[in-house]
């Protein structure tokens, strides 16, 4: 993209789908950088900071929420043709987010039992991740992403390069912090073996188990971790329910809560 | 008065968190129709919540919402340590209302600069507004900041952060931390005290009109996690009579439940907050506020903007009081032992009151629950204020006049719609 550069400032786009709001924050929350970013690029779409253009094209997407309505897989559609780059922030545009959990029950029964007027609600049985509907070119991974994961990616994409992908786990980060790991010396259901870094290392630094909010790592085993949590003592379905949280349409995760579901 | 018919449609409603329209139709001068929509998906919390357990709860309200995570992970905690008898330690209740102030300055910042103040000084966006208002912008993206330190200090990171547990915190902060943070809040006092005088002077529409506030109060101290709940027309209960005066229902044009007060529209958040606890604000700050020409109470539904800044330089000074008294505890939290039963939770989001109830079985399991945000609450307000303040600026201004006050009414809510829609559920029949 670096030739768009030459005459014109680059164009960034921010996208709302189902969700919490709390990714956009990774560019609400940047304090004086804010203005800094607004003044390398042209934002030209991102409702809540109040700049209103859908229809232009644009250099950058950033998607954030899942797609749970009819009217969000129309939009997405048009998101995709009119950006050259489209980049999912967060668990809920990468995989679903927590409220794809209604994609393990029956949500129209869900609708029909908790709305006085059920036929006035428009949603989809499934809450999906945005690459369901469209090709994606990068995804940023974590509930929710942070203010370095948006910056570096803008500035990769504008030197025209690929921005580095973290795919190691959070256990190899941990060590290399020197914390002390809280799964052997305290025997806490920590998720750092199945995690994608990214985050700091949050949880175990605050003496608390990873929670895995940053989704599945490469080349990771949920058997075995599933494994050694049932040694500890953990119930099949309390581990299960680790996996089916904010990043439960991963299919790493949703295979390891079938094979704990299974009866042994 | 004109009476000419028209219509004023907003598809997309700008800055503010969540996806909302606005639909009014005029006929013969007079407000029709009037809904402010919103379309943001439900998103279905309490039934994922159902077959939890107790310490999962805090990481999962968090995801109601990125600008108050906090706000739900409090009003859960106090409900279910209300169902586990868990009686936790004076650390304990200061550092949550530390947290509670850093989620004030993050929130109210980011509403006052970022999404409020374009619509005072004729922008559509507070980067446009950057050129003139450098200085202003700066001032309160700083104090923004200064609020995300508070919370990650105590929780990681400042969106859906990781510290509370029920019974307490995961981690005590070091004294170094603390050392640091209070430094930084000492020098950001008359930022502050600026800020209000600021929002005071905004040329602010006269606004005057009849409304209930509602929010909480405690004896001691300006409210923030605990308290009974007190209006300007005589009511004051605990909060576990919450549904024996309030109600929410179910309207078509909305995701979101609206909800009344022994049937009429009320309001909560800061104004609310401030006209009904202006004396418990610290002396310093209510000074700042008279050298000003606003006055606590006040009806003007546009002095909400100078409640926000008056709660950020309380928020500010709350928060330095705390950390200035600092000391390491032996341990962050307290032991809990689950029992079964129903508790209620009921604590000050940025935006306004924040009512939980939690049902939970003898192993800490969630059997039910229900949690009605602030912006469900303040909906049927905004609705009634949008009627009145646009037959009050009379609906012969043009359209786009029309629209851009509507925007601004609306928007001076902080309406919160990702919260909204976190779940509805039925609590009244269908009518006709």
């Amino acid at each position: 993209m670096s030739h768009t550069t030459v005459n014109r400032k680059p164009t960034v786009a921010i996208h709302k789908f189902s969700s919490c709001d709390g990714c956009q924050l990774a560019f609400l929350n940047l304090g004086e950088q804010l203005l800094q970013v607004a003044d390398a690029v042209n934002i030209v779409h991102f409702v809540e900071a109040g700049a209103i253009q859908f229809d232009t094209p644009v250099d950058i997407a950033f998607v954030e929420g899942s797609l749970s309505t009819e009217e969000e897989v129309e939009r997405i559609h048009a998101v995709r043709q009119q950006s050259q780059y489209l980049v999912t922030i967060g668990a809920c545009a990468t995989a679903g987010g927590i409220q794809a959990l209604k994609n393990l029950h029956d949500a129209h029964a869900w609708t029909t039992s908790v709305y006085a007027l059920p036929d006035y609600i428009s949603t989809l049985s499934t809450a999906s991740p945005i690459s369901k509907a469209v090709h994606v070119d990068l995804e940023l991974h974590g509930c929710p992403v942070n203010s370095y994961q948006v910056l570096s990616t803008i500035r990769a994409l504008l030197f025209g390069v690929t921005p580095p992908l973290e795919q190691d786990k959070l256990c190899s980060e941990c060590k290399r912090l020197g914390q002390v790991c809280v799964m052997v010396t305290q025997q806490m259901p920590c998720m750092g073996p199945v995690t994608r870094t990214g985050c700091g290392v949050i949880c175990p630094r605050q003496q608390r188990d990873c929670y895995s909010c940053y989704g599945p790592a490469e080349t990771i085993n949920t058997h075995s971790l599933s494994q050694c949590l049932q040694e500890t003592g953990l119930a099949r379905d309390t581990i299960a329910r680790r996996f089916a949280l904010f990043n439960n349409q991963s299919p790493e995760y949703v295979k390891a809560i079938a094979q704990l579901g299974e009866s042994t | 008065m004109s009476t000419r018919d028209l219509t004023i449609t907003v598809p997309v409603l700008a800055r503010v968190e969540g996806e909302g329209g606005l639909d009014i139709v005029v006929k013969a001068g007079q407000i029709e129709q009037l809904a402010l929509r919103i379309f943001e998906p439900p998103r279905f919390f309490e039934k994922f919540l159902e077959g939890r357990e107790y310490h999962e709860v805090p990481d999962i309200v968090a995801r109601i919402c990125g600008i108050c995570p906090v706000a739900y992970q409090m009003s859960a905690v106090h409900a279910i340590e209300s169902i586990f008898g868990v009686k936790t330690t004076p650390w304990i209740r200061k550092m949550r209302r530390l947290l509670y102030c850093g989620e004030w300055l993050e929130s109210h910042n980011l509403h006052i600069h970022l999404l409020a103040a374009p619509d005072f000084l004729g922008y559509k966006s507070a980067t446009e507004m950057a050129a003139q208002y450098s200085a202003e912008l700066k001032r309160g993206l700083s104090l923004q900041h200064l609020g995300n330190a508070i919370i990650r200090m105590l929780g990681g990171r400042s969106v859906h952060p990781v510290g509370v547990k029920v019974g307490g915190f995961y981690k005590a902060p070091s004294h170094e931390d603390v050392r640091k943070l209070i430094a930084d809040l000492r020098a950001a006092i008359p930022q502050a005290e600026a800020l209000v005088r600021w929002t005071a002077s905004l040329g602010l529409p006269d606004n005057h009109q009849d409304f209930v506030s509602v929010a909480l109060h405690h004896s001691e101290e300006y409210p923030l996690n605990e308290g009974d709940l007190m209006s300007d027309v005589g009511l004051f209960i605990p909060i576990s009579e919450y549904e024996q005066h309030f109600r929410e229902f179910h309207v078509p044009h909305s995701t979101a439940l609206h909800s009344l007060l022994h049937e009429k529209p009320y309001l909560v958040g800061p104004l609310a907050r401030v006209n009904l606890n202006y004396a418990q604000l610290p002396l310093s700050v209510r000074l700042n506020v008279e050298r000003t020409a606003v006055q606590f109470p006040s009806n003007n539904m546009f002095h909400s903007i100078v409640a926000r800044a008056v709660e950020v330089h309380f928020a500010l000074l709350e928060a330095l009081r705390i950390l200035e008294q600092y000391e390491l505890p032996d341990r962050p939290y307290v032991e809990v032992t689950p029992r079964a039963g129903t508790g209620f939770g009921c604590t000050e989001a940025p935006r306004g009151m924040l009512w939980h109830t939690w049902t939970l079985d003898e192993r800490g399991q969630v059997l039910a629950t229900r949690i009605v945000p602030p912006t469900s609450q303040n909906q049927p307000r905004i609705e009634e204020d949008l009627k009145w303040s646009l037959e009050a600026m009379g609906l012969d201004h043009s359209d786009e006049a029309l629209r851009l006050r509507a925007e601004t009414v609306i928007r001076n809510y902080d309406p919160c719609i990702s919260c909204a829609t976190h779940f509805l559920k039925l609590n009244v029949l269908r009518e006709g």
